[in-house]
Formats: C-alpha cells, structure tokens, sequence
C-alpha cells in the first residue's frame, strides 16, 4: 500500500477539530500548571513540617514516574472513588498537576533567589508574612521563572498526545479516528505531527516575544 | 488497599521491569549514537549538514514522541518498514532521544572555550586532533550531568510503548488495572519499580559525573 496525501482533504474537518481540542487541553492545562506550581512552591516552602514531607514525597512520585502511569491512575483512580469524570478533564488534571510540580522546581528555586531585604522590606512596612509573600515575593520570582516555565508549557503540548490513551477526542485520537476509517495511517499521523509542529512554532514565537518583553523591563 | 493481589501479581511487574530496563538501554544506546552524530551535523564546516542536523532537532523536538512512534510503527509498513513493536519502541524512541541529546552534546561542546581550540592549532595540532584531543576531553566532562537528565526523561519515556503494546510497565500497570479495579495499587507496584530504576541511573550518573570532574 503506497501513500495517497490526496485523501487528506476529505478528513480535514476532523483533524482541525482534533487539533482545536489539542490547543484548549494545552492551554487549560498550562495555566492549572502556572497556578498549581505557585501554590506547590509556596507549600514547599513555606508550609509546616508534617505538611511539607508528605508533600515532597508526592512531589518525588510525580517526577519519578511517567506521566502515562499517572494518567491511567488518575483517570481510573478517580471512577474508583466514585467521581466520574468526563476524560478530557481528567486529562487536563493530569497535565496540569505533572507540570505544576515542574514548575514548583522552578519557583522555588526563583522565590529562594528574590532578595531577603524585599521580604523584611514588606514586613517592617507592615504587611502580613501572606501578603508579603503574594504582593511582593512571588511576583518578582514569577516574572523570573516565564521562560523556563514556558519551555514547560511546550513539552506539555506534546505531553498532551498522551489524553488520547485515555480516550480525549484530542488531536492525537481524531487523527486514529480517521485512520481507523481510511486505513492511512502513514498520512493523517503525518498530518497530525505536522499540526503539532506548526503550534509548536507558534509557542515558542510566543515565548520569544515575552522573554524580548521581560528583558527590556528590567 | 489490597496487599494480597499486589503480592499476587508483583512477579508479572517484576517482569514488566526488565522489559522496561532492556528498553532503556537499548534506547539510550540509539540516543547517544543519533545525539553525537546529530551533534557532529550541527557543528559540521558544511551548511547542508548543518541544516540536516538543525531539522532534525527541531523536526523530533517539535512533535509528540508518541506520534512519532505511531508514524514508523503503524505508517512504517506502508512505505516499506516492518517491525515488531519492541524495535519500533527502540528506534522511535532512540531517535527521539538522540535529538535532545544532539542539543545536550553540542551545547557542551560550544561551551568550551575558543581559545582552546586557538592554542591547540597554534601548538601545531591539526583541526582534527584539536577537536578529538583538547576540545572533546573537556567537553565530555561537561555533558555527563546534562546527559542524565536526558536518560532520566527517556526512561520515562518508554512507557508511550504501552500505546503499541509492547509489554513493560506501564502496559501492565494498565492491563491489571482494567482487569482488577485497583489503579492505586497498580500504580504503587509499577511506580516504585520506575522509581528504583530512576533513583539507581540517577546515582550512577552522580558517581560518573565525579569520577570524570577534575580536581
């Protein structure tokens, strides 16, 4: 059986949708991430004690195993709780935990990095320990963070392929979808990398103009 | 948590492992001969193969793994490729892993300073014992840590052999999960062999990096 890139056309429609569902998935997870790995680090951190252990075991079992496995024990895990989620958001649970204890990694290292002098500074013009930490400290640490969060964000959307084993209409499963019609495998998974390699491109564009913006801020 | 199923089928996700670790080696062999040759192309004199290796790169790193695997494993028979879904694992996820050590290898390599390479050629050594004996030296020391990292991500990245049923961990992990209903302790018995396998290449390649620093 040869190649026919000719057939392509009459599944676009499906693909497109799959690649739609790709860049949602990616983007909701993203910012689950952002946001979960601000409170990881501030856990790690900052919390007490019998908190904090627990949590860097939890943390170690994240980055020790692969995020299929954790997909499969979230996805089921959660039915066997009784909570029955549709998949696509348990993928996006998923991707967006894994990442946000990568991106913990990095904003602990960028909060312990920011000046002690910022935190007394708040401190002694009266703001709490929280509002210091949230008005003052993690702002300057984030901003420090966005590229190498950002070389996250995109190993996440090619992380987010792996929602299709689990049964998310993304990009990865419309793609199968159609092969399991058309039998032309060679071509639509062509056609779906070559998908994920233009947003790629678009994400990394994107980040290169917020590093250009961030450097000429400071 | 049910201790007598995990003590009941851990000898199958004992198994499952040296599949795991076969894979990783086998890969990680692949990686390192497509990342050095990668690495080679990139640095090359000649701006074809300089363009071959920068596509490269850009072309693996910018798509999933996944899908590449499902290109050359489901699409491969169609332009004349048969493998079983062992070797496919092998050489997908080999070539995916030499394009993020190509960037790993070259970024040492450029790391080294100019002037090095400067005195080498002024003592009378040719551009060919330069690189091979005043640059590669240096720079090998520098890749060892970065290259674990890289490892570390491919042993990780085995498990996307699950998705064409190839029969390691994670494949397992799924198989007893669908069969017996317990995804927490499927996950507790195949993730702690993932992690003494991780935790094991993670203090081998410690042990190397200061066995190669110079003190």
């Amino acid at each position: 059986m040869g190649l026919d890139f000719s057939i392509i056309p009459k599944y676009l429609d499906v693909v497109l949708l799959g690649a739609a569902w790709t860049m949602g998935i990616t983007v909701a997870s993203a910012i689950l991430s952002f946001f979960g790995g601000i409170v990881f680090a501030v856990i790690a951190l900052y919390a007490p004690w019998i908190i904090r252990q627990p949590f860097r075991l939890i943390e170690w079992v994240f980055m020790g195993t692969p995020l299929l496995l954790q997909l499969f024990l979230i996805y089921f895990g959660l039915v066997q709780i009784g909570i029955d989620l549709p998949a696509f958001v348990a993928g996006i649970i998923g991707l967006g935990l894994h990442f946000a204890v990568y991106n913990s990694e990095l904003i602990q290292t960028a909060i312990l990095a920011v000046d002690k002098g910022q935190m007394e500074a708040a401190r002694t013009l009266g703001l709490s320990r929280g509002e210091a930490l949230r008005k003052v400290v993690i702002p300057q640490a984030v901003r420090a963070v966005i590229p190498p969060i950002g070389n996250n964000m995109i190993a996440l959307l090619k992380d987010s392929a792996l929602v299709s084993v689990i049964g998310v209409s993304e990009l990865t499963l419309s793609a199968q979808r159609v092969i399991g019609k058309t039998y032309r495998p060679f071509e639509f998974y062509i056609l779906a990398a070559a998908f994920y390699y233009v947003i790629n491109l678009c994400m990394e564009w994107v980040q290169r103009k917020i590093e250009r913006r961030i450097a000429i801020s400071r | 948590m049910d201790f007598e199923l995990m003590l009941k089928v851990y000898p199958f996700f004992l198994e499952a492992a040296w599949t795991t670790i076969l894979l990783s080696v086998l890969t990680a062999i692949l990686g390192l001969t497509c990342g050095t040759l990668g690495a080679a192309a990139r640095l090359s004199r000649f701006a074809a193969l300089r363009f071959l290796g920068a596509a490269y790169v850009s072309l693996f790193r910018g798509t999933p793994a996944l899908i590449q695997l499902f290109i050359l494993y489901f699409g491969g028979p169609q332009i004349g490729i048969q493998l079983d879904a062992f070797e496919a694992g092998v050489i997908g996820l080999g070539i995916n892993a030499g394009a993020y050590m190509t960037e790993t290898i070259r970024g040492a390599i450029i790391s080294i300073d100019k002037g090095q390479r400067e005195a080498a050629r002024t003592l009378g050594l040719s551009s060919w014992q330069a690189t091979y004996q005043v640059i590669l030296p240096q720079a090998s020391r520098l890749m060892v840590r970065p290259l674990g990292v890289n490892l570390n991500m491919l042993i990780k990245a085995t498990a996307l052999v699950a998705a064409i049923s190839v029969i390691e961990l994670t494949y397992t992990a799924q198989r007893y999960i669908g069969s017996t209903y317990k995804p927490f302790e499927m996950f507790l018995l195949a993730g702690v062999l993932y992690m003494i396998i991780i935790y094991v290449v993670g203090r081998g390649v410690a042990w190397l990096d200061r066995k190669v620093q110079i003190n």
